[in-house]
């Protein structure tokens, strides 16, 4: 055995306790991170998230479709003149999370509100036409949202989120996939 | 355990042998024979036999149920009827199962209540009382993870609403939440995990429960008067006297057990639980399970969801807290006369939280549980601590025995023998 000392002065002994400490932790790290990445989105539910094509001229104006989009949900909804005009005329100082109409449509297309369609609070699907404002209400938490989907009252806390969407032509949207 | 030198005598010789190598019978034998308990201790003191039965009970049940259940978001809620309809008494395994877990949050509110009334807490136990807390906590999340399993609606829009919680973290909370999920919302593979976590973590509670109790061997039991055990005198063994207390208020607990399973097996579920797990429509009215009500009142009476979800977890974290919090060196509420009437109206408060969980968000009922949720935390952030600086307590027995006998009659009506040397008994 070598002589072991508690002098105030590093040893050859002390490096060797550190940098192999230092090289195992490094090692439990690397070994951890495969299984926390596995808890990841895998693959296939990545791909899964390949854009998706809808045709808009089955969509009466006053009404919301539904649709899947990487398992999320997705509100389409074909607004009338009235639901347009409330949701331009509301004064930006009265919204939580404050953002104007005519950022959430695409210009020209003022009739399409393309949303998710989970609560912004914990994820419940809200009902719409329904709420003080006619656009969306959550029957879970109370969450009350416009015709532009931005809430207005309730626990959650940001609008309806607008997912990335192009219109591939007047009357087809593809969602995913920004132009 | 490691406190009471064993007194097991191996009587053959291959008892001998076997302990002289693994001294394991020994060990169970001063922990569950021969240890000495106080000979005051009243049915409260059996939940914890109440509730090692009903883990026990769970893993059962459950190691049997997963053996027919399919962890698919395409199968899981055919493979439940498939349960309830083909499998021979694969009813009755369920229904033994979905009640159990209701049981079982019965037994433990009334253990958790137990240790709050008479300061169960207090040191020295606070290790023992912390690792109580873990083990709630392990069982809310085994929980659940259980209730989603059958890919109901209610599983479904549990699920998501419980994991969305996460969300409100800020700057990490989505990245967190599709982890958890692992997709972009709950699917397969959440489902897939939770049947996962869900075998696993019972035997974490196993493992608690097991320091729980070896915490619990060190300073023994708490008992009504909060006086510990000062001579042989006030204790009794194990066994019989425990064994015999515990197996009756089992037998009564399995009463109410059965007859929920019996006679209102769905009662305490949800009858949009049996309409399969659809994304795109959320039940009209979100409702958990019975246990969770007043954890749920309390997240929604914030009008805020950070707040709400921090309200929430803070609401049984603070458990943890507890020993520290209590000023009053008295133990038992039996001698804190302000203390007693607080705690029973905690209960109350508790009580209303369960039910304005269950009503809709909406007007008074918001109201009244934002007030219930401020005296929730004020009884322990307040009330606990002020009482034990201002509240006079009762004069303290001078031992158990006293307490139980009187002053004049101590030694006499005594189980016979049994007081004198309780370790040496059983």
């Amino acid at each position: 055995m070598a002589q072991t000392t508690s002098a105030a002065e590093p040893t050859r002994r002390d490096f060797l306790y550190i940098a192999t400490g230092a090289v195992g932790a490094v090692g439990v790290a690397g070994v951890a991170w495969p299984f926390i990445s596995s808890l990841a989105p895998d693959a296939q539910t990545v791909a899964a998230g390949a854009p998706v094509e809808l045709d808009l001229t089955p969509i009466a104006e006053g009404q919301i479709v539904k649709l899947f989009w990487r398992g999320n949900l997705i509100f389409v909804r074909h607004r009338t003149a009235e639901e347009i005009q409330a949701a331009r005329s509301a004064p930006l100082t009265a919204l939580r999370d404050p953002q104007p109409d005519e950022a959430r449509t695409k210009e020209g297309k003022a009739q399409w509100l393309v949303v998710y369609g989970n609560c912004t609070h914990l994820g419940c699907v809200p009902l719409g036409q329904q709420g003080e404002y006619k656009g969306w209400f959550c029957p879970c938490h109370g969450s009350i949202f416009d015709t532009s989907g931005r809430v207005r009252g309730g626990p959650a806390p940001i609008n309806l989120p607008v997912p990335p969407y192009t219109f591939t032509s007047d009357t087809a949207i593809r969602i995913g996939a920004e132009a | 355990m490691s406190d009471h030198p064993t007194t097991y005598v191996p009587q053959s010789a291959l008892a001998k042998w076997f302990e002289s190598r693994l001294p394991v019978m020994g060990l169970l034998h001063s922990s569950f024979v021969a240890f000495p308990v106080p000979r005051n201790l009243n049915y409260f003191w059996t939940f914890g036999a109440v509730l090692f039965f009903m883990l026990i009970s769970q893993i059962v049940t459950g190691i049997v149920l997963a053996m027919h259940y399919t962890p698919h978001a395409d199968y899981a809620f055919q493979s439940v009827e498939h349960i309830m309809r083909d499998v021979n008494y694969g009813w009755l395994l369920r229904y033994l199962h979905a009640n159990g877990a209701s049981m079982f949050f019965v037994a433990v509110y009334i253990h958790i209540f137990r240790g709050l009334y008479y300061g169960s807490y207090k040191a020295p136990r606070e290790v023992l009382w912390i690792l109580g807390v873990i083990i709630l906590l392990l069982m809310m999340a085994t929980a659940f993870m259980g209730y989603v399993l059958p890919w109901g609606q209610m599983s479904f829009w549990g699920a998501t609403v419980i994991t969305n919680l996460f969300s409100a973290i800020p700057v990490v909370g989505e990245g967190i939440v599709h982890f958890l999920w692992g997709g972009f919302s709950v699917g397969n593979p959440t489902l897939n995990r939770f049947f996962s976590l869900h075998y696993l973590l019972p035997f974490m509670i196993l493992g608690v429960a097991m320091l729980h109790v070896w915490a619990l061997h060190v300073p023994g039991n708490n008992n009504p008067t909060g006086v510990p055990i000062k001579s042989g005198k006030d204790a009794v063994p194990f066994h019989p006297y425990m064994t015999v207390k515990d197996a009756f208020s089992l037998v009564l607990f399995l009463i109410l057990f059965s007859w929920f399973v019996f006679y209102m097996p769905n009662y305490l579920g949800h009858a949009d639980n049996y309409i399969p797990a659809n994304p795109s429509v959320t039940p009209a009215h979100i409702v958990p399970e019975w246990y969770f009500l007043p954890f749920y009142a309390i997240l929604r009476a914030i009008p805020d969801k950070l707040g709400g979800v921090i309200a929430m977890f803070a609401s049984i974290a603070i458990l943890a807290f507890l020993p520290w919090l209590d000023t009053s060196k008295v133990r038992s509420a039996a001698y804190r006369p302000l203390y007693r009437i607080f705690s029973w109206v905690f209960v109350l408060c508790a009580i209303g939280l369960g039910y304005l969980g269950a009503m809709p968000a909406e007007g008074g009922y918001v109201i009244a549980s934002r007030l219930l949720t401020a005296y929730y935390f004020a009884h322990f952030l307040i009330i606990i601590p002020l009482l034990g600086l201002f509240e006079t307590p009762k004069p303290l027995p001078n031992s158990i025995v006293e307490s139980v006998l009187g002053k004049a009659g101590s030694g006499s009506g005594l189980p016979t023998g049994a007081a004198a040397e309780p370790q040496t008994k059983g």
